[in-house]
């Protein structure tokens, strides 16, 4: 077990290497330079700019130098946001967005299984198509809508919760972002465990619970579920990567400091260090969290084994 | 139900025996209510894109400077007590002392003095701002220092409100309509050409090739997609044909994955082996047999794929890299929205309800034709 996650994390070395090299290019390649500006600076500064963050050497020298300042564990300093590295910017964001990305995560699982459950209980009741069509209405309707109108009715109409902003963490200020982080989550688990619970409430080892006489309620949480959870969790893997590294829209709309929006700030202001930061991050968000579906796999379905 | 069974009895193509795959899908789809109601919808929608804005009462780009951010009402604009004060502030503005000003029905009579001589061109500052028209001097005085004013008072009806520029929301949201209509259409156009005949050739072909032409999907696959899509904006500025273009070429993915599997299993099938054997060249085989016979799911996904587009151009509009002023899509408007939601709610809540509707509508009528298609249950 442990040789594997080792054998696994190493394998993802070349990966990483691969997307840090592919979006170093692509991010030079793009027209415009991180400092362009309305005004062009003058000839001078600009010079003395690109001397001083290499941007003069070539471009294999550039990428040299970053793959050699990231195997120290240097990001590079930030070109739009001046005097912060990187790595400050990302360690500020980062448990922002982590935090809000993991509620989201854990209320969409909750909420999720449950309707899923109750509906696949009671199939082609209105239960059932109460679910079914609200988890329409979770995934069709997009979180930059969702977002502004949260805001407008409890933060402003009702003044309720607060209509954005961090406040140190507080509870209530969490409430409206991880709503609107775990809506469209909630629609997608509720719909995954709906369709695999009718499928496992079908087969024959829960028939054959049945026929031990177990409690109904230990053959549907012990039995079905577990069976129910698997496409479940091959989805949440890539979807908690992508949820606990921020999401632009949401932090936009609120007023967060995390770190979704660097990632289309620093490409729209060719800040290639902070893009860059901001892809490994993702990267490696996305590898872990592959790593830990495989286990989760060996975990809940016994035929699954890595030696 | 009557008029399904006369519909079914004589279908025009199929033969005696039994009704074609696309009479039964039919058939499917319109017992399906709310695919039914979707696909009304739709058609509203499409309308409304096409003809919208020719048939609205305002220019989606006109500035109305005299009514920036006037809420959403059936009344019309301006209001009766505004244009009184209204009348005031221009007379003052043209350096006239408004004495006596009285507004029957639509017309506003104004009688002005001046310390000067009167100029009879004041009457284009009336002109000028939005709520007058036709302005004239019916009486001047023998000294030209007091005239006697009349002119047309114009109205309005901005039924959605105005935005924070004072232009008609009802148009802006039909434009944004056709927009983002037409974004779906073209972006998935170019999807389905690239993704039919990347897939359809990658199965037909087969083997080392078929591999490297996954791989090559495989890789893009794993590129973060805002990314790609930022870059893509960056590359190409920001213009919208090319912008529909980059979201297809983005998209095409997972057409090309569904197209090589169908075509795989229909390539061992005797109607194309006897293509073969006759000496028919690969191209024509692809042409006149497979890709045909891989419709079915491509036009499943398609329906499915129109409002992921349509989204994901909100989306780049919204962050700002779509569609530039004064063109309008969904997502900008839903961004300014929500930039003046305090203020002016309606300018989030209608472009908001547009977009839902919209969407509601493709992912019901594309839900429907999977089942009415899928040839499974049956």
């Amino acid at each position: 077990m442990l040789g594997y996650v080792v054998r696994r994390l190493l394998g993802a070395i070349p990966t990483l290497f691969l997307v840090v090299t592919a979006s170093f290019f692509l991010m030079r390649v793009a027209p415009g330079g991180p400092f362009d500006r309305e005004r062009a600076l003058e000839a001078k500064v600009l010079e003395n700019l690109n001397r001083v963050f290499h941007l003069d050497k070539p471009l294999w020298e550039q990428y040299l130098r970053y793959l050699g300042n990231l195997a120290r564990g240097d990001l590079g300093p930030s070109f739009i946001y001046r005097d912060f590295s990187v790595q400050e910017l990302l360690a500020s964001g980062l448990p922002i967005s982590m935090q809000l990305g993991g509620l989201a995560l854990l209320v969409a699982l909750v909420f999720g299984c449950v309707l899923g459950c109750i509906a696949a209980l009671r199939q082609n009741s209105w239960v059932d198509y109460g679910v079914v069509a609200v988890a329409t209405f979770g995934i069709t309707v997009p979180n930059f809508v969702v977002a502004p109108l949260l805001s407008l009715v409890f933060g402003v109409w009702l003044a309720m919760l607060p209509a954005g902003g961090w406040g140190g963490g507080s509870p209530a200020n969490l409430v409206l972002p991880v709503i609107t982080l775990a809506l469209p989550q909630i629609a997608i688990v509720a719909r995954l465990i709906r369709g695999s619970m009718i499928e496992a409430l079908r087969s024959d080892h829960v028939r054959t619970a049945r026929a031990y006489g177990l409690p109904a309620r230990m053959i549907v949480i012990v039995h079905a579920l577990r069976a129910a959870c698997l496409p479940v969790v091959s989805y949440l893997g890539p979807a908690a990567a992508a949820l606990l590294t921020g999401s632009v829209v949401v932090e936009t709309i609120f007023g967060l400091p995390g770190i979704g929006r660097y990632f289309v700030q620093g490409a729209l202001n060719r800040d290639y260090t902070l893009v860059m930061g901001t892809v490994i991050i993702i990267a490696v968000f996305v590898v872990v969290f592959n790593l830990i579906v495989d286990l989760l796999y060996a975990l809940l379905d016994p035929r699954v084994r890595y030696d | 139900m009557t008029d399904l069974a006369t519909n079914v009895s004589q279908p025009p193509a199929a033969g005696a025996a039994g009704r074609s795959l696309w009479a039964t899908a039919l058939m499917r789809l319109r017992r399906n209510k709310a695919a039914m109601a979707s696909l009304v919808i739709l058609l509203v929608y499409i309308f409304a894109g096409i003809f919208g804005p020719m048939l609205a009462p305002h220019d989606y780009a006109r500035v109305y400077p005299d009514f920036v951010k006037v809420p959403a009402s059936l009344e019309p604009y301006p209001r009766m007590d505004a244009v009184l004060p209204a009348a005031e502030s221009t007379a003052r503005r043209a350096r006239l002392e408004a004495r006596n000003i009285e507004l029957d029905g639509n017309t506003l009579r104004l009688e002005a003095t001046s310390r000067r001589e009167i100029d009879p061109r004041v009457t284009r500052y009336f002109d000028r701002s939005d709520l007058f028209s036709n302005t004239h001097i019916v009486e001047r005085s023998a000294d030209g220092r007091s005239v006697l004013l009349e002119s047309q008072v114009e109205r309005y009806r901005f039924i959605f409100g105005t935005d924070a520029n004072g232009r008609d929301l009802f148009a802006r949201i039909l434009i944004s309509i056709r927009i983002s209509l037409m974004i779906g259409a073209l972006a998935t156009g170019v999807a389905l050409v690239i993704g039919v005949a990347y897939g359809a050739t990658a199965g037909f072909l087969g083997g080392r090739i078929d591999n490297m032409m996954m791989r090559v999907v495989d890789i893009l696959y794993a590129l973060p997609f805002t990314f790609f899509a930022i870059l893509l904006v960056v590359f190409f500025g920001r213009n919208v044909v090319l912008m529909f273009i980059a979201v297809g070429a983005v998209e095409w993915l997972d057409m090309a994955r569904i197209v090589r599997g169908q075509t795989i299993s229909l390539r061992r099938r005797e109607f194309v082996q006897a293509a073969e054997a006759l000496g028919v060249s690969a191209g024509g085989i692809l042409r006149r047999h497979i890709i045909p016979n891989t419709l079915g799911p491509v036009i499943i996904y398609m329906t499915l794929l129109i409002p992921k587009v349509i989204l994901l151009e909100s989306f780049l509009s919204f962050l700002g890299l779509g569609v530039q002023e004064p063109l309008t899509s969904l997502g900008v408007l839903i961004s300014e929205g929500a930039r003046n939601m305090r203020a002016a709610p309606y300018m989030l809540l209608y472009p908001s309800l547009a977009l839902t509707l919209l969407l509601f509508a493709l992912n019901f009528l594309g839900d429907g034709l999977r089942d009415a298609l899928d040839p499974k249950d049956r």
